[in-house]
Protein backbone atom coordinates (compact mmCIF):
# COMPACT_ATOMS: atom_id res chain seq x y z
CA UNK A 1 0.00 0.00 0.00
CA UNK A 2 1.36 3.43 -0.89
CA UNK A 3 2.02 5.96 1.84
CA UNK A 4 -0.70 8.37 0.73
CA UNK A 5 -3.21 5.53 0.55
CA UNK A 6 -2.33 4.58 4.10
CA UNK A 7 -2.77 8.17 5.21
CA UNK A 8 -6.15 8.41 3.50
CA UNK A 9 -7.28 5.17 5.13
CA UNK A 10 -6.10 6.35 8.55
CA UNK A 11 -8.05 9.55 8.08
CA UNK A 12 -11.17 7.58 7.16
CA UNK A 13 -10.82 5.43 10.24
CA UNK A 14 -10.33 8.44 12.50
CA UNK A 15 -13.43 9.98 11.01
CA UNK A 16 -15.48 6.82 11.60
CA UNK A 17 -14.29 6.63 15.20
CA UNK A 18 -15.22 10.26 15.70
CA UNK A 19 -18.68 9.45 14.34
CA UNK A 20 -19.38 6.16 16.16
CA UNK A 21 -17.12 6.44 19.21
CA UNK A 22 -14.19 4.35 20.40
CA UNK A 23 -16.14 1.98 22.66
CA UNK A 24 -16.20 -1.67 21.78
CA UNK A 25 -19.88 -1.49 20.79
CA UNK A 26 -18.87 0.83 17.94
CA UNK A 27 -16.63 -1.80 16.37
CA UNK A 28 -19.15 -3.22 13.93
CA UNK A 29 -20.38 0.12 12.54
CA UNK A 30 -16.72 1.14 12.08
CA UNK A 31 -15.81 -2.09 10.30
CA UNK A 32 -18.94 -1.81 8.16
CA UNK A 33 -18.00 1.74 7.17
CA UNK A 34 -14.47 0.72 6.15
CA UNK A 35 -15.89 -2.27 4.29
CA UNK A 36 -18.42 -0.11 2.45
CA UNK A 37 -15.84 2.41 1.32
CA UNK A 38 -12.82 0.18 0.63
CA UNK A 39 -14.56 -3.15 -0.03
CA UNK A 40 -12.36 -4.87 2.56
CA UNK A 41 -10.67 -4.25 5.89
CA UNK A 42 -6.95 -4.56 5.24
CA UNK A 43 -4.31 -5.67 7.77
CA UNK A 44 -3.26 -2.07 8.08
CA UNK A 45 -6.86 -0.93 8.68
CA UNK A 46 -7.28 -3.64 11.32
CA UNK A 47 -4.16 -2.45 13.13
CA UNK A 48 -5.25 1.18 12.99
CA UNK A 49 -8.71 0.35 14.33
CA UNK A 50 -7.21 -1.78 17.10
CA UNK A 51 -4.75 0.96 18.04
CA UNK A 52 -7.37 3.71 18.15
CA UNK A 53 -9.89 1.57 20.03
CA UNK A 54 -7.28 0.19 22.36
CA UNK A 55 -7.98 -3.48 21.65
CA UNK A 56 -5.79 -6.25 20.23
CA UNK A 57 -5.67 -6.55 16.40
CA UNK A 58 -6.55 -10.23 16.76
CA UNK A 59 -9.87 -9.17 18.31
CA UNK A 60 -10.62 -7.06 15.26
CA UNK A 61 -9.69 -9.88 12.92
CA UNK A 62 -11.78 -12.39 14.85
CA UNK A 63 -14.85 -10.20 14.49
CA UNK A 64 -14.27 -9.67 10.76
CA UNK A 65 -13.87 -13.38 10.17
CA UNK A 66 -17.22 -14.12 11.83
CA UNK A 67 -19.41 -12.01 9.52
CA UNK A 68 -19.88 -13.03 5.92
CA UNK A 69 -20.28 -9.42 4.73
CA UNK A 70 -16.92 -8.32 6.19
CA UNK A 71 -13.74 -9.21 4.31
CA UNK A 72 -10.09 -9.13 5.28
CA UNK A 73 -8.77 -9.53 1.75
CA UNK A 74 -9.32 -7.37 -1.34
CA UNK A 75 -12.63 -7.70 -3.20
CA UNK A 76 -13.87 -6.34 -6.48
CA UNK A 77 -15.30 -2.83 -6.70
CA UNK A 78 -18.78 -4.34 -6.65
CA UNK A 79 -19.91 -7.32 -4.63
CA UNK A 80 -22.68 -9.36 -6.21
CA UNK A 81 -24.53 -11.84 -4.02
CA UNK A 82 -27.00 -14.25 -5.58
CA UNK A 83 -29.48 -15.92 -3.23
CA UNK A 84 -28.92 -19.68 -3.17
CA UNK A 85 -31.80 -20.64 -0.87
CA UNK A 86 -34.66 -22.91 -1.88
CA UNK A 87 -37.40 -20.48 -2.99
CA UNK A 88 -35.00 -18.69 -5.32
CA UNK A 89 -33.65 -22.06 -6.40
CA UNK A 90 -37.15 -23.17 -7.41
CA UNK A 91 -37.69 -19.88 -9.22
CA UNK A 92 -34.74 -20.44 -11.53
CA UNK A 93 -31.54 -19.61 -9.65
CA UNK A 94 -29.39 -22.11 -11.51
CA UNK A 95 -30.08 -20.67 -14.95
CA UNK A 96 -29.29 -17.19 -13.62
CA UNK A 97 -26.10 -18.40 -11.92
CA UNK A 98 -24.90 -20.15 -15.07
CA UNK A 99 -25.55 -17.09 -17.22
CA UNK A 100 -23.64 -14.82 -14.81
CA UNK A 101 -20.70 -17.22 -14.63
CA UNK A 102 -20.49 -17.45 -18.43
CA UNK A 103 -20.76 -13.74 -18.93
CA UNK A 104 -18.18 -12.76 -16.30
CA UNK A 105 -15.93 -15.74 -16.94
CA UNK A 106 -15.58 -16.50 -13.23
CA UNK A 107 -17.01 -18.85 -10.67
CA UNK A 108 -18.78 -18.01 -7.45
CA UNK A 109 -16.22 -16.96 -4.85
CA UNK A 110 -14.06 -15.28 -7.48
CA UNK A 111 -13.32 -11.75 -8.68
CA UNK A 112 -13.09 -10.62 -12.31
CA UNK A 113 -9.57 -9.80 -13.54
CA UNK A 114 -10.43 -6.12 -13.94
CA UNK A 115 -11.55 -6.11 -10.27
CA UNK A 116 -14.98 -4.92 -11.33
CA UNK A 117 -17.06 -7.66 -9.71
CA UNK A 118 -16.73 -10.19 -6.91
CA UNK A 119 -19.34 -12.93 -7.27
CA UNK A 120 -20.74 -14.73 -4.24
CA UNK A 121 -23.62 -16.85 -3.16
CA UNK A 122 -25.60 -15.75 -0.12
CA UNK A 123 -28.47 -17.21 1.88
CA UNK A 124 -32.10 -16.05 1.77
CA UNK A 125 -32.23 -12.27 1.39
CA UNK A 126 -35.92 -11.90 2.25
CA UNK A 127 -37.20 -11.60 -1.34
CA UNK A 128 -38.49 -15.15 -1.65
CA UNK A 129 -41.82 -14.02 -3.12
CA UNK A 130 -39.94 -12.35 -5.98
CA UNK A 131 -37.05 -14.70 -6.69
CA UNK A 132 -34.54 -15.28 -8.04
CA UNK A 133 -33.00 -12.39 -6.12
CA UNK A 134 -29.54 -10.87 -5.84
CA UNK A 135 -27.91 -8.03 -3.98
CA UNK A 136 -25.43 -5.80 -5.76
CA UNK A 137 -23.51 -3.86 -3.09
CA UNK A 138 -26.59 -2.87 -1.11
CA UNK A 139 -29.20 -2.75 -3.87
CA UNK A 140 -31.63 -5.60 -4.34
CA UNK A 141 -32.74 -6.98 -7.69
CA UNK A 142 -35.61 -9.42 -7.98
CA UNK A 143 -37.48 -11.60 -10.47
CA UNK A 144 -34.25 -12.22 -12.30
CA UNK A 145 -33.88 -14.23 -15.43
CA UNK A 146 -30.56 -14.91 -17.16
CA UNK A 147 -30.89 -11.98 -19.55
CA UNK A 148 -32.01 -9.49 -16.93
CA UNK A 149 -29.27 -10.49 -14.48
CA UNK A 150 -26.53 -10.17 -17.08
CA UNK A 151 -27.85 -6.80 -18.19
CA UNK A 152 -27.83 -5.47 -14.61
CA UNK A 153 -24.26 -6.60 -14.13
CA UNK A 154 -23.13 -5.12 -17.44
CA UNK A 155 -24.34 -1.72 -16.30
CA UNK A 156 -22.34 -1.47 -13.09
CA UNK A 157 -18.96 0.25 -13.24
CA UNK B 1 -48.89 -11.97 -14.65
CA UNK B 2 -48.41 -11.83 -10.90
CA UNK B 3 -48.56 -8.42 -9.39
CA UNK B 4 -46.75 -7.12 -6.38
CA UNK B 5 -49.20 -6.12 -3.69
CA UNK B 6 -49.21 -2.46 -2.61
CA UNK B 7 -49.84 -1.21 0.92
CA UNK B 8 -53.24 0.20 0.00
CA UNK B 9 -54.33 -3.24 -1.18
CA UNK B 10 -53.29 -5.03 1.97
CA UNK B 11 -56.06 -6.04 4.31
CA UNK B 12 -56.02 -7.87 7.58
CA UNK B 13 -57.79 -7.98 10.93
CA UNK B 14 -55.02 -6.45 13.07
CA UNK B 15 -51.70 -5.36 11.59
CA UNK B 16 -53.03 -4.37 8.19
CA UNK B 17 -55.98 -2.50 9.69
CA UNK B 18 -55.94 1.28 9.71
CA UNK B 19 -53.52 3.16 11.92
CA UNK B 20 -52.20 6.72 12.17
CA UNK B 21 -48.74 7.44 13.48
CA UNK B 22 -48.63 8.51 17.12
CA UNK B 23 -52.21 7.60 17.94
CA UNK B 24 -51.39 4.65 20.20
CA UNK B 25 -48.51 6.52 21.85
CA UNK B 26 -50.96 9.27 22.87
CA UNK B 27 -53.34 6.67 24.23
CA UNK B 28 -50.50 4.88 26.05
CA UNK B 29 -49.58 8.08 27.88
CA UNK B 30 -53.22 8.57 28.80
CA UNK B 31 -53.83 5.13 30.24
CA UNK B 32 -50.40 4.59 31.81
CA UNK B 33 -48.05 1.64 32.31
CA UNK B 34 -50.28 -0.64 34.33
CA UNK B 35 -53.15 -0.48 31.90
CA UNK B 36 -50.85 -1.08 28.95
CA UNK B 37 -49.48 -4.19 30.65
CA UNK B 38 -52.99 -5.26 31.55
CA UNK B 39 -54.25 -5.01 27.96
CA UNK B 40 -51.15 -6.73 26.67
CA UNK B 41 -51.58 -9.58 29.12
CA UNK B 42 -55.26 -9.81 28.36
CA UNK B 43 -54.53 -9.95 24.63
CA UNK B 44 -52.45 -13.12 25.04
CA UNK B 45 -49.94 -11.77 22.50
CA UNK B 46 -46.97 -14.10 22.04
CA UNK B 47 -43.68 -13.26 20.37
CA UNK B 48 -43.88 -13.45 16.59
CA UNK B 49 -40.17 -14.15 16.07
CA UNK B 50 -40.69 -17.88 16.35
CA UNK B 51 -40.24 -18.81 20.01
CA UNK B 52 -43.69 -17.57 21.05
CA UNK B 53 -42.83 -16.19 24.49
CA UNK B 54 -45.69 -14.15 26.03
CA UNK B 55 -44.91 -10.49 25.35
CA UNK B 56 -46.59 -9.12 28.49
CA UNK B 57 -44.48 -11.41 30.69
CA UNK B 58 -41.29 -10.30 28.95
CA UNK B 59 -42.20 -6.63 29.43
CA UNK B 60 -43.20 -7.14 33.08
CA UNK B 61 -39.93 -8.91 33.87
CA UNK B 62 -37.84 -6.14 32.39
CA UNK B 63 -40.04 -3.44 33.96
CA UNK B 64 -39.40 -5.07 37.33
CA UNK B 65 -35.66 -5.61 36.73
CA UNK B 66 -33.18 -3.28 38.39
CA UNK B 67 -30.96 -1.23 36.12
CA UNK B 68 -29.99 2.41 35.78
CA UNK B 69 -30.64 2.03 32.07
CA UNK B 70 -32.91 -0.23 30.03
CA UNK B 71 -33.10 -0.98 26.34
CA UNK B 72 -35.69 -1.92 23.76
CA UNK B 73 -34.27 -3.92 20.87
CA UNK B 74 -36.24 -4.54 17.71
CA UNK B 75 -35.07 -7.76 16.12
CA UNK B 76 -35.10 -7.01 12.38
CA UNK B 77 -32.57 -9.68 11.48
CA UNK B 78 -35.17 -11.71 9.55
CA UNK B 79 -32.86 -14.45 8.35
CA UNK B 80 -35.03 -17.55 8.44
CA UNK B 81 -35.28 -18.85 4.86
CA UNK B 82 -38.67 -18.07 3.39
CA UNK B 83 -39.46 -15.21 5.76
CA UNK B 84 -40.00 -11.70 4.43
CA UNK B 85 -42.93 -10.28 6.42
CA UNK B 86 -40.64 -8.02 8.46
CA UNK B 87 -39.39 -6.58 5.18
CA UNK B 88 -42.95 -5.55 4.33
CA UNK B 89 -43.50 -4.07 7.79
CA UNK B 90 -40.22 -2.14 7.69
CA UNK B 91 -40.89 -0.78 4.22
CA UNK B 92 -44.60 -0.06 4.51
CA UNK B 93 -45.52 0.10 8.21
CA UNK B 94 -42.62 1.79 10.06
CA UNK B 95 -45.21 3.77 12.09
CA UNK B 96 -46.39 0.56 13.75
CA UNK B 97 -42.91 -0.77 14.57
CA UNK B 98 -41.53 2.49 15.89
CA UNK B 99 -44.67 3.42 17.86
CA UNK B 100 -44.51 -0.10 19.31
CA UNK B 101 -40.94 0.55 20.42
CA UNK B 102 -41.85 3.93 21.94
CA UNK B 103 -44.70 2.31 23.88
CA UNK B 104 -42.38 -0.48 25.03
CA UNK B 105 -39.88 2.14 26.22
CA UNK B 106 -42.59 4.03 28.08
CA UNK B 107 -43.87 0.86 29.71
CA UNK B 108 -40.61 -0.61 30.98
CA UNK B 109 -38.82 2.69 31.53
CA UNK B 110 -36.25 2.51 28.73
CA UNK B 111 -34.93 5.62 27.06
CA UNK B 112 -33.10 3.99 24.18
CA UNK B 113 -34.29 1.74 21.41
CA UNK B 114 -32.13 -0.08 18.91
CA UNK B 115 -33.24 -1.66 15.66
CA UNK B 116 -30.93 -4.50 14.58
CA UNK B 117 -31.46 -4.48 10.83
CA UNK B 118 -29.97 -7.35 8.85
CA UNK B 119 -27.18 -6.28 6.49
CA UNK B 120 -29.21 -7.57 3.54
CA UNK B 121 -31.76 -4.83 4.28
CA UNK B 122 -29.27 -1.98 4.15
CA UNK B 123 -31.23 -0.59 1.21
CA UNK B 124 -33.99 0.38 3.67
CA UNK B 125 -31.69 2.26 6.01
CA UNK B 126 -32.12 5.69 4.46
CA UNK B 127 -35.92 5.62 4.41
CA UNK B 128 -36.08 4.30 7.98
CA UNK B 129 -33.71 7.00 9.25
CA UNK B 130 -35.73 9.65 7.43
CA UNK B 131 -38.84 8.30 9.10
CA UNK B 132 -37.22 8.53 12.54
CA UNK B 133 -36.28 12.13 11.76
CA UNK B 134 -39.93 12.91 10.98
CA UNK B 135 -40.95 11.36 14.27
CA UNK B 136 -38.44 13.57 16.10
CA UNK B 137 -39.98 16.62 14.43
CA UNK B 138 -43.41 15.51 15.61
CA UNK B 139 -42.08 14.99 19.15
CA UNK B 140 -42.84 11.28 18.91
CA UNK B 141 -39.18 10.71 19.69
CA UNK B 142 -36.81 12.79 21.76
CA UNK B 143 -37.41 14.53 25.05
CA UNK B 144 -40.75 14.86 26.87
CA UNK B 145 -42.57 12.94 24.15
CA UNK B 146 -45.97 14.45 23.30
CA UNK B 147 -45.53 16.82 26.22
CA UNK B 148 -45.26 14.07 28.82
CA UNK B 149 -42.70 15.21 31.40
CA UNK B 150 -39.71 12.91 31.65
CA UNK B 151 -40.84 10.61 28.83
CA UNK B 152 -37.66 10.54 26.77
CA UNK B 153 -37.00 7.94 24.11
CA UNK B 154 -35.00 7.72 20.92
CA UNK B 155 -34.20 5.03 18.39
CA UNK B 156 -31.00 4.18 16.54
CA UNK B 157 -30.56 1.64 13.77
CA UNK B 158 -27.67 -0.79 13.70
CA UNK B 159 -26.83 -3.05 10.79
CA UNK B 160 -26.00 -6.74 10.83
CA UNK B 161 -23.35 -8.16 8.53
CA UNK B 162 -24.64 -11.38 7.08
CA UNK B 163 -24.95 -13.92 9.90
CA UNK B 164 -28.21 -15.81 10.39
CA UNK B 165 -27.38 -16.75 13.98
CA UNK B 166 -27.37 -13.06 14.97
CA UNK B 167 -31.17 -13.26 14.92
CA UNK B 168 -30.90 -15.31 18.12
CA UNK B 169 -31.38 -12.70 20.80
CA UNK B 170 -28.20 -13.26 22.82
CA UNK B 171 -26.07 -13.49 19.65
CA UNK B 172 -27.73 -10.26 18.53
CA UNK B 173 -26.69 -8.59 21.77
CA UNK B 174 -23.12 -9.88 21.37
CA UNK B 175 -23.11 -8.39 17.88
CA UNK B 176 -24.43 -5.04 19.15
CA UNK B 177 -21.65 -5.04 21.72
CA UNK B 178 -19.04 -5.37 18.97
CA UNK B 179 -18.31 -9.08 19.25
CA UNK B 180 -18.63 -12.20 17.16
CA UNK B 181 -22.33 -13.10 17.08
CA UNK B 182 -22.06 -16.19 19.23
CA UNK B 183 -25.09 -17.10 21.36
CA UNK B 184 -24.66 -16.92 25.13
CA UNK B 185 -25.79 -19.42 27.71
CA UNK B 186 -29.23 -18.63 29.07
CA UNK B 187 -29.98 -17.79 31.86
CA UNK B 188 -29.28 -15.00 32.44
CA UNK B 189 -31.94 -13.75 30.09
CA UNK B 190 -31.79 -10.39 28.30
CA UNK B 191 -34.72 -9.08 30.38
CA UNK B 192 -32.23 -8.97 33.29
CA UNK B 193 -28.82 -8.97 31.67
CA UNK B 194 -29.05 -7.74 28.12
CA UNK B 195 -27.27 -5.08 26.07
CA UNK B 196 -24.18 -3.88 28.00
CA UNK B 197 -25.50 -5.86 30.95
CA UNK B 198 -28.67 -3.78 31.28
CA UNK B 199 -32.26 -5.10 31.26
CA UNK B 200 -33.30 -5.41 27.62
CA UNK B 201 -36.48 -6.34 25.84
CA UNK B 202 -35.80 -8.03 22.51
CA UNK B 203 -38.89 -8.26 20.35
CA UNK B 204 -39.51 -9.25 16.79
CA UNK B 205 -40.60 -6.57 14.30
CA UNK B 206 -44.07 -8.07 13.98
CA UNK B 207 -44.60 -8.35 17.74
CA UNK B 208 -43.86 -4.64 18.13
CA UNK B 209 -46.10 -3.80 15.17
CA UNK B 210 -49.07 -5.46 16.89
CA UNK B 211 -48.66 -3.49 20.11
CA UNK B 212 -50.11 -0.13 18.94
CA UNK B 213 -53.29 -1.87 17.80
CA UNK B 214 -53.69 -3.62 21.16
CA UNK B 215 -53.11 -0.39 23.08
CA UNK B 216 -55.71 1.40 20.96
CA UNK B 217 -58.39 -1.25 20.73
CA UNK B 218 -57.72 -3.40 23.76
CA UNK B 219 -56.73 -6.98 24.52
CA UNK B 220 -60.37 -8.13 24.34
CA UNK B 221 -60.68 -6.93 20.76
CA UNK B 222 -57.45 -8.66 19.78
CA UNK B 223 -58.60 -11.94 21.31
CA UNK B 224 -61.66 -12.01 19.10
CA UNK B 225 -59.34 -13.15 16.33
CA UNK B 226 -57.60 -16.49 16.34
CA UNK B 227 -58.14 -19.40 18.74
CA UNK B 228 -58.26 -19.64 22.53
CA UNK B 229 -54.60 -20.52 22.84
CA UNK B 230 -53.38 -18.61 19.80
CA UNK B 231 -54.91 -15.18 19.95
CA UNK B 232 -54.93 -12.61 17.18
CA UNK B 233 -53.55 -12.87 13.68
CA UNK B 234 -50.24 -13.78 12.14
CA UNK B 235 -48.31 -12.62 9.12
CA UNK B 236 -47.42 -15.42 6.74
CA UNK B 237 -44.62 -15.14 4.19
CA UNK B 238 -45.63 -17.39 1.35
CA UNK B 239 -43.26 -18.46 -1.42
CA UNK B 240 -42.60 -21.38 -3.70
CA UNK B 241 -45.11 -23.12 -5.96
CA UNK B 242 -48.22 -20.94 -5.94
CA UNK B 243 -49.76 -18.26 -8.13
CA UNK B 244 -49.87 -15.59 -5.44
CA UNK B 245 -46.76 -15.51 -3.28
CA UNK B 246 -46.50 -12.68 -0.78
CA UNK B 247 -47.34 -11.61 2.76
CA UNK B 248 -50.77 -12.46 4.17
CA UNK B 249 -52.32 -11.53 7.49
CA UNK B 250 -54.55 -14.40 8.62
CA UNK B 251 -56.10 -15.39 11.92
CA UNK B 252 -54.36 -18.12 13.89
CA UNK B 253 -56.12 -21.45 13.54
CA UNK B 254 -56.40 -21.35 9.78
CA UNK B 255 -55.75 -24.70 8.12
CA UNK B 256 -52.89 -25.44 5.75
CA UNK B 257 -55.39 -26.35 3.03
CA UNK B 258 -57.19 -23.02 3.48
CA UNK B 259 -53.97 -21.09 3.11
CA UNK B 260 -53.04 -23.08 0.02
CA UNK B 261 -56.39 -22.16 -1.50
CA UNK B 262 -55.93 -18.45 -0.75
CA UNK B 263 -52.52 -18.33 -2.39
CA UNK B 264 -53.67 -20.45 -5.35
CA UNK B 265 -51.32 -23.35 -4.89
CA UNK B 266 -51.99 -26.38 -7.08
CA UNK B 267 -50.71 -29.96 -7.03
CA UNK B 268 -49.07 -29.28 -3.71
CA UNK B 269 -47.02 -32.15 -2.36
CA UNK B 270 -45.48 -30.58 0.72
CA UNK B 271 -45.35 -27.41 2.75
CA UNK B 272 -42.28 -26.41 4.73
CA UNK B 273 -43.50 -24.45 7.75
CA UNK B 274 -41.19 -22.29 9.83
CA UNK B 275 -38.34 -22.02 7.37
CA UNK B 276 -35.28 -24.22 7.18
CA UNK B 277 -35.53 -24.86 10.91
CA UNK B 278 -39.21 -25.77 10.67
CA UNK B 279 -40.98 -28.94 9.68
CA UNK B 280 -42.07 -30.37 6.35
CA UNK B 281 -45.72 -31.35 6.21
CA UNK B 282 -47.01 -33.80 3.57
CA UNK B 283 -50.35 -33.60 1.78
CA UNK B 284 -51.97 -36.15 4.12
CA UNK B 285 -51.73 -33.58 6.96
CA UNK B 286 -52.98 -30.47 5.16
CA UNK B 287 -55.99 -30.28 7.48
CA UNK B 288 -53.71 -29.33 10.35
CA UNK B 289 -53.83 -25.77 11.61
CA UNK B 290 -51.38 -22.92 12.11
CA UNK B 291 -51.58 -22.35 15.87
CA UNK B 292 -49.40 -22.69 18.94
CA UNK B 293 -51.45 -25.77 19.86
CA UNK B 294 -50.84 -27.44 16.50
CA UNK B 295 -48.15 -26.13 14.17
CA UNK B 296 -46.54 -23.04 15.71
CA UNK B 297 -44.59 -20.90 13.29
CA UNK B 298 -42.83 -17.60 12.69
CA UNK B 299 -44.76 -17.57 9.43
CA UNK B 300 -42.42 -18.88 6.75
CA UNK B 301 -44.43 -21.00 4.32
CA UNK B 302 -42.64 -22.62 1.40
CA UNK B 303 -44.76 -24.59 -1.00
CA UNK B 304 -43.56 -27.55 -3.06
CA UNK B 305 -45.60 -29.08 -5.86
CA UNK B 306 -45.49 -32.62 -7.23
CA UNK B 307 -42.55 -31.88 -9.51
CA UNK B 308 -40.15 -31.09 -6.69
CA UNK B 309 -37.46 -33.39 -5.41
CA UNK B 310 -37.68 -33.39 -1.62
CA UNK B 311 -34.15 -34.70 -1.13
CA UNK B 312 -32.83 -31.68 -3.02
CA UNK B 313 -34.95 -29.44 -0.80
CA UNK B 314 -33.47 -31.11 2.28
CA UNK B 315 -29.95 -30.75 0.89
CA UNK B 316 -30.49 -27.01 0.40
CA UNK B 317 -31.57 -26.66 4.05
CA UNK B 318 -28.67 -28.70 5.42
CA UNK B 319 -26.17 -26.69 3.39
CA UNK B 320 -27.71 -23.60 4.94
CA UNK B 321 -27.14 -24.87 8.48
CA UNK B 322 -23.60 -26.03 7.82
CA UNK B 323 -22.81 -22.51 6.60
CA UNK B 324 -24.65 -20.66 9.33
CA UNK B 325 -23.68 -22.69 12.42
CA UNK B 326 -21.51 -20.41 14.53
CA UNK B 327 -19.32 -23.38 15.39
CA UNK B 328 -19.32 -22.69 19.10
CA UNK B 329 -20.67 -26.05 20.23
CA UNK B 330 -19.88 -29.51 18.91
CA UNK B 331 -23.36 -31.07 18.43
CA UNK B 332 -24.27 -28.32 15.97
CA UNK B 333 -20.88 -27.78 14.31
CA UNK B 334 -20.20 -31.45 13.64
CA UNK B 335 -23.80 -32.69 13.66
CA UNK B 336 -24.94 -30.55 10.74
CA UNK B 337 -21.93 -31.66 8.69
CA UNK B 338 -22.80 -35.30 9.39
CA UNK B 339 -26.44 -34.79 8.42
CA UNK B 340 -25.43 -33.09 5.17
CA UNK B 341 -23.00 -35.91 4.45
CA UNK B 342 -25.90 -38.30 5.00
CA UNK B 343 -28.06 -36.43 2.48
CA UNK B 344 -25.24 -36.59 -0.06
CA UNK B 345 -24.88 -40.31 0.50
CA UNK B 346 -28.59 -40.89 0.01
CA UNK B 347 -28.35 -38.83 -3.15
CA UNK B 348 -25.62 -41.03 -4.55
CA UNK B 349 -27.33 -44.20 -3.33
CA UNK B 350 -24.45 -45.01 -1.01
CA UNK B 351 -26.25 -45.73 2.28
CA UNK B 352 -27.74 -48.37 4.55
CA UNK B 353 -30.90 -47.95 6.59
CA UNK B 354 -28.88 -48.60 9.72
CA UNK B 355 -26.79 -45.56 8.88
CA UNK B 356 -29.89 -43.41 8.26
CA UNK B 357 -31.31 -44.42 11.64
CA UNK B 358 -28.04 -43.53 13.33
CA UNK B 359 -28.23 -40.10 11.71
CA UNK B 360 -31.80 -39.63 12.93
CA UNK B 361 -30.60 -40.48 16.43
CA UNK B 362 -27.80 -37.96 16.01
CA UNK B 363 -30.43 -35.40 15.02
CA UNK B 364 -32.36 -36.09 18.21
CA UNK B 365 -29.18 -35.66 20.25
CA UNK B 366 -28.54 -32.31 18.54
CA UNK B 367 -32.05 -31.19 19.47
CA UNK B 368 -31.27 -31.57 23.16
CA UNK B 369 -27.51 -31.02 23.32
CA UNK B 370 -27.03 -27.89 21.17
CA UNK B 371 -26.47 -24.57 22.89
CA UNK B 372 -28.96 -22.46 20.94
CA UNK B 373 -32.05 -22.75 18.79
CA UNK B 374 -30.06 -23.11 15.59
CA UNK B 375 -28.58 -26.49 16.45
CA UNK B 376 -31.68 -27.49 18.38
CA UNK B 377 -33.89 -27.07 15.32
CA UNK B 378 -31.61 -27.77 12.36
CA UNK B 379 -32.36 -31.54 12.54
CA UNK B 380 -36.12 -30.80 12.11
CA UNK B 381 -36.17 -30.83 8.29
CA UNK B 382 -33.82 -33.83 8.21
CA UNK B 383 -36.08 -35.86 10.44
CA UNK B 384 -39.40 -34.70 8.98
CA UNK B 385 -38.46 -34.90 5.31
CA UNK B 386 -36.88 -38.36 5.56
CA UNK B 387 -39.87 -39.58 7.57
CA UNK B 388 -42.68 -38.00 5.54
CA UNK B 389 -41.20 -38.58 2.09
CA UNK B 390 -39.46 -41.91 2.55
CA UNK B 391 -41.33 -43.47 -0.36
CA UNK B 392 -40.08 -40.85 -2.76
CA UNK B 393 -36.57 -40.72 -1.35
CA UNK B 394 -35.79 -44.38 -0.74
CA UNK B 395 -37.90 -46.13 -3.35
CA UNK B 396 -35.98 -45.56 -6.55
CA UNK B 397 -39.06 -46.08 -8.75
CA UNK B 398 -40.56 -43.00 -7.23
CA UNK B 399 -37.53 -40.79 -7.71
CA UNK B 400 -38.48 -37.87 -9.87
CA UNK B 401 -36.86 -38.44 -13.19
CA UNK B 402 -34.16 -40.37 -11.41
CA UNK B 403 -32.60 -37.06 -10.44
CA UNK B 404 -31.89 -38.30 -6.94
CA UNK B 405 -29.03 -40.29 -8.37
CA UNK B 406 -28.30 -43.96 -8.81
CA UNK B 407 -31.06 -46.39 -8.11
CA UNK B 408 -30.23 -49.18 -5.72
C1 LIG C 1 -30.89 -19.21 15.03
C2 LIG C 1 -31.98 -18.26 15.45
C3 LIG C 1 -32.33 -17.21 14.61
C4 LIG C 1 -33.33 -16.32 15.00
N1 LIG C 1 -33.64 -15.31 14.14
C5 LIG C 1 -34.60 -14.42 14.50
C6 LIG C 1 -34.92 -13.34 13.65
O1 LIG C 1 -34.36 -13.19 12.57
N2 LIG C 1 -35.89 -12.47 14.06
C7 LIG C 1 -36.52 -12.62 15.26
O2 LIG C 1 -37.36 -11.80 15.59
N3 LIG C 1 -36.24 -13.63 16.08
C8 LIG C 1 -35.29 -14.52 15.74
N4 LIG C 1 -34.99 -15.54 16.61
C9 LIG C 1 -35.69 -15.60 17.91
C10 LIG C 1 -35.03 -14.67 18.91
O3 LIG C 1 -34.02 -15.36 19.61
C11 LIG C 1 -36.02 -14.14 19.96
O4 LIG C 1 -36.71 -15.21 20.49
C12 LIG C 1 -37.02 -13.15 19.41
O5 LIG C 1 -36.37 -12.08 18.79
C13 LIG C 1 -37.88 -12.63 20.54
O6 LIG C 1 -38.86 -11.76 20.05
P1 LIG C 1 -40.42 -12.09 20.16
O7 LIG C 1 -40.67 -12.57 21.56
O8 LIG C 1 -41.08 -10.81 19.86
O9 LIG C 1 -40.68 -13.16 19.16
C14 LIG C 1 -34.00 -16.47 16.23
C15 LIG C 1 -33.66 -17.53 17.06
C16 LIG C 1 -32.67 -18.42 16.68
C17 LIG C 1 -32.34 -19.55 17.59
S1 LIG D 1 -26.18 -24.52 18.38
FE1 LIG D 1 -24.92 -23.98 16.59
S2 LIG D 1 -25.31 -21.82 16.26
FE2 LIG D 1 -26.02 -22.30 18.34
S3 LIG D 1 -24.27 -21.89 19.67
FE3 LIG D 1 -24.08 -24.05 19.08
S4 LIG D 1 -22.78 -24.00 17.24
FE4 LIG D 1 -23.50 -21.91 17.56
S1 LIG E 1 -35.01 -17.82 -0.90
FE1 LIG E 1 -34.00 -16.30 -2.07
S2 LIG E 1 -34.69 -14.51 -1.10
FE2 LIG E 1 -35.51 -16.04 0.22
Amino acid sequence: MLVFEKNALSEDIEEFILKFGAERSALLPILQSVQRKHKYVSDFAQQEIARLMNIHPVEVYSVISFYSFLHSNPQGRNIVRLCQTISCDMAGKIAVADAIKRELGINFGETTKDKRITLEYTNCVGMCDQGPAMIVNERVFTKLDPEKAVKILSEIK
Amino acid sequence: METIIKKTQRTGPVIFSEYTRGKAVRKAIEIGRNDILFELKDSGLKGRGGAGFPTATKWMLSAAANGEKKYIVCNADEGEPGTFKDRVLLLEYPELIFDGMVIAGFTIGAKEGIVYLRGEYEYMLKSLEDYLEEMRKDNLLGKNILGKDGFDFDITIRLGSGAYVCGEETALIESLEGNRGEPRNRPPYPVNTGFMGYPTVVNNVETLAVVPHIVLKGGGWFKQHGTDKSTGSKLFSVSGDCARPGVYELPWGIKISELLFIVRAENTKAVQIGGASGVCIPKSQFDRAFAYEDIATGGSIMIFNESRNMLKVLKNFMEFFVEESCGQCTPCRIGNLKLLEGVNKIESGDFTFGYINTLKELGKTMQVASKCGLGQSSPNPFISILENFKEEIFNSKNRNGGSNGKAR
